[in-house]
């Protein structure tokens, strides 16, 4: 019941975001056809807004686009005259999904154990060694890591190929280069929960059952340790699956990633709005999906 | 016994589960990783993305240039100079007042789907590039044909008390192969427009049948040397040599790439690991690079049809006194902005149009001349600077821009003592913002779209939308006018150089610092075909991989 009432409340949610992205973005300065160079005569500009309903009031314009939306529409990119934004979507979003769950993986992966590592051996040379390394992910931006990974692994020993997206062997620096960053916090996450988690009664009670040790990290601790890693994988993989700017556009990824924010500069409110609700509904199933699991992974936790 | 049953099940839960997501990562790898089965024989690095391959939407020479490859007009570009040369028409008579044009089509001139390219197809073509509906931001390339503009800004004939309708336009089929096409005026640069993408001929039914989704369906028919084999955004464009071309012995390449990028870097490093054989826009060439990069053999800089200057909003004090506008110019050091700054051979300009134009020689505008400045300045009421007002600087966001900025900041702090101040927006604002005239001065280009110094010129007139200073001349105007109508070349030269004098020196509105250069990439060792000219026109047809050259995805290094 508590599920069927979430989802129903998704779709007024939507709307509302929907209306206010497509107002919002009318708001900012400069529209999608100002060019360098003005048309010919003020008539063009005329023709090229009545074309695509730009003349006609706000709310008549987002109903026009509404009734376009209850057909899977998402409208024509104005930007991208020739293709609509289902078109750029439609082969963009494989590339971000493989990628961002490529990243996913290798956050979690990376994070995970190393999270659980240095909590175990707190105090010591992999506490401090991995902590600092899950630091330097964090630390480094992906503008930074992105540029050294094809200094060192492109251009020196030339193992992979500086950019584009044709073979699986494409996607390894990119890969790395978008999940080191969430691997850091992940670890970060992973090491509270699990040093919260070993001061706890509970886990004092495995001891004294007299479970081993592994017993007690693996099946007693962990369990509730990777609660906060659980939460934060919700809004990280819709992070992740709508692509990166950054990323994509140091590897030429063809992701919808560079749309995000050259849809905004470009004022391309088709794209804009087609992006967000995207990245909503993203977010919002993805949220779904992280209580679910949080049901499952720690029985006290009920939805009501 | 239950807890062992109990840990079987969730350890095989686990594994289904995670076979499962292996299965959806790999499918997702295979949907989404490009399996190009053959590799191109070229890969060029384009620019930015297309915005449109429909002749009559493009605008940016990226998009040009692919849209070019796929439909021809009736003249095209010789790829040498960039001057027109027969096209899908193989001769045109011109009447004697230079104001009627009759093109004979190739008879063996046909569509990639194998039908005739008739001249019914041209008429079609023009009077959609100016139908209202399309919504063309160039169709102003075709208000020299007669009724073009009445046409297309819907205004109404006074003659029969209706609107202009298409049949209206002056571009008419006589018979299947002859176009007649009547102008407005004498227009000594026509030919040169017919080569433009606005005037090429594109496929009626496709467009009829499709809408605004033509390109988008298999297979577009073509009527230039190559056809659309795929166009996957942000990813490539793909396209093949169309073997029914008129002309299709001469195309020299089977397959080549055309990709997108947003990243200078990227270009560059995609070109010294052999993914790229050729960068050709001048957007994809780090500038902060031009030191190490000039001089290397692969790099090819040439001057082509560009200009750098700064805009003055003469509607406001104190830039509505030509005094301080000249003054702001005199003291201008542009020798150290092309040195210091842009680095790749970049000529300081004095006059608005660049040079290398046939028949016209551009005026010697507004040297350096500090002691003059500043004498201007105090006659116009601020002697030493006193009493200037603060004023702003616009420039869309770049470090180029903003590299030259802050030189002219120290400039004119420097040389007159007045100050001004930085204004850097994002590229939308600043169109918009410089279009409604909010800003003092501004940092303003022009890329020229033929070979004639009208495409500058005409930018000034007082009714011109890229105008966007103020300036009203009604004597630059009708010199501007009666050029245009001009048949002599000479007199029509003399006319064209007094307008700019008066643009750059007696009157200015803007003060030029210095035409742009072209900057091609390629090794000539592996790549023929590429020719820098005027226009930075790089027609595809005559390129071609040299014979023996290495092969694809070879290291330039490795090569030599």
């Amino acid at each position: 019941m508590y599920y069927l009432k979430r989802i129903a409340f998704l779709v007024p949610l939507l709307l509302i975001i929907s209306f206010l992205a497509f107002a919002l973005v009318r708001v900012a300065p400069g529209g999608p056809f100002d060019k360098e160079r003005a048309p010919a005569s003020p008539e063009i500009e005329k023709n090229i807004k009545e074309k695509y309903h730009l003349d006609k009031p706000l709310l008549q314009q987002y109903w026009i686009y509404l009734k376009g939306l209850m057909k899977g529409d998402f409208g024509p990119s104005l930007k991208y005259r020739n293709h609509s934004v289902n078109d750029i979507i439609a082969q963009g979003l494989p590339v971000s999904l493989t990628l961002g769950i490529m990243a996913f993986l290798l956050a979690q992966g990376f994070g995970i154990p190393l999270g659980f590592l240095t909590a175990v051996k707190k105090g010591g040379i992999i506490d401090y060694g991995g902590s600092f390394i899950a630091l330097l992910a964090i630390c480094i931006p992906g503008f930074v890591v992105g540029p050294l990974l094809v200094l060192i692994f492109s251009i020196h020993f030339g193992w992979f190929p500086v950019g584009m997206w044709e073979t699986p062997m494409h996607a390894v620096l990119p890969t790395i280069a978008l999940g080191l960053y969430f691997g850091g916090k992940v670890a970060r996450l992973m090491r509270e929960g699990m040093l919260n988690t070993l001061t706890s009664e509970f886990i004092t009670t495995a001891r004294a059952k007299g479970l081993s040790e592994t017993q007690v990290l693996v099946k007693h601790a962990f369990r509730i340790a990777v609660l906060p890693v659980v939460s934060y994988s919700g809004p990280l993989l819709a992070d992740l699956l709508v692509g990166s700017f950054v990323v994509e556009n140091i590897f030429r990824v063809p992701g919808i990633g560079v749309f995000l924010v050259n849809s905004s500069l470009n004022r391309d409110y088709t794209m804009v709005v087609g992006l967000v609700l995207l990245y909503a509904v993203l977010l919002l199933v993805l949220n779904l999906v992280v209580d679910f699991a949080y049901g499952l992974l720690d029985r006290r936790v009920k939805m009501e | 016994m239950v807890s062992v049953t109990a840990n079987r099940k969730q350890a095989n839960g686990i594994r289904q589960w995670a076979v499962l997501a292996c299965v959806t990562l790999a499918a997702l790898m295979m949907a989404s990783c490009s399996q190009h089965k053959e590799r191109a024989d070229l890969i060029i690095m384009n620019g930015a993305e297309p915005e449109s391959l429909d002749p009559a939407i493009v605008t940016g020479q990226p998009d040009g240039r692919v849209a070019g490859a796929l439909f021809e007009g009736l003249t095209r570009f010789n790829p040498k100079n960039a001057k027109p040369i027969p096209g899908l028409a193989e001769r045109w008579d011109i009447a004697e007042d230079g104001q009627t044009y009759t093109f004979y089509l190739r008879t063996n001139a046909v569509w990639s789907t194998g039908e005739p390219i008739t001249a019914e197809d041209v008429v079609y073509s023009w009077r959609r590039a100016l139908d209202p509906l399309t919504a063309s931001d160039y169709a102003g390339q075709l208000y020299y044909v007669k009724n073009g503009e009445n046409f297309n800004t819907g205004k109404t004939n006074a003659a029969t008390g209706k609107r202009y309708t298409k049949e209206d336009v002056g571009v008419n089929a006589v018979d299947t192969h002859t176009v007649k096409v009547d102008l407005e005026g004498p227009t000594p640069f026509f030919l040169d427009l017919c080569a433009f993408r606005t005037l090429a001929v594109v496929p009626r039914q496709a467009i009829e049948k499709h809408k605004d989704r033509w390109l988008m369906v298999h297979p577009v028919p073509t009527s230039g040397p190559f056809t659309l084999e795929f166009w996957r955004i942000h990813d490539r464009i793909r396209v093949r040599k169309n073997p029914r071309y008129w002309d299709a012995q001469n195309i020299q390449s089977e397959l080549i790439d055309l990709l997108p990028a947003e990243s200078s870097t990227t270009a560059l490093n995609l070109y010294e690991t052999g993914e790229a054989d050729v960068i050709w826009d001048k957007n994809l060439i780090p500038s902060e690079l031009m030191d190490v990069l000039k001089g290397r053999e692969y790099v090819h800089t040439y001057d082509y049809l560009g200009t750098y200057f700064i805009r003055f909003n003469v509607t406001k004090p104190p830039f509505n006194d030509v005094r301080v506008r000249k003054a702001l110019t005199l003291v201008l050091d542009k020798e150290r902005i092309v040195k210091n700054i842009t680095k790749s051979g970049e000529k300081p300009a004095s006059c608005l149009t660049p040079p290398g134009m046939e028949g016209y020689t551009s005026p010697e505008g507004l040297g350096r001349d500090q002691e003059l400045a500043r004498k201007l300045l105090a006659e116009a009421g601020y002697p030493g600077g006193k009493g200037f007002p603060t004023f702003n600087y616009l420039f869309n966001t770049s470090e180029m821009h903003k590299q030259i900025a802050v030189e002219l900041q120290a400039m004119w702090k420097k040389e007159l003592g007045i100050n001004m101040e930085l204004r850097q927006v994002e590229w939308k604002v600043y169109l918009s913002d410089q279009s409604k005239m909010q800003y003092d001065t501004s940092r303003s280009s022009w890329i020229g779209d033929y070979v004639d110094p009208n495409t500058f010129l005409d930018m000034f007139m007082s009714n011109n939308g890229n105008n966007r200073t103020g300036w009203k001349s009604p004597k630059y105007d009708d010199l501007i006018r009666q050029a245009n109508q001009e048949r002599d070349a000479t007199k029509r030269a003399k006319l064209l150089h007094d307008a700019e004098v008066l643009l750059v020196r007696e009157d200015p509105p803007i003060a030029p610092l210095f035409f742009y250069v072209g900057v091609n990439i390629f090794d000539p060792a592996v790549v023929e075909g590429v020719h820098q000219n005027l226009l930075d026109e790089h027609p595809l047809w005559p390129l071609r991989r040299k014979a023996g050259a290495p092969k694809p995805g070879t290291k330039p290094t490795e090569a030599r």
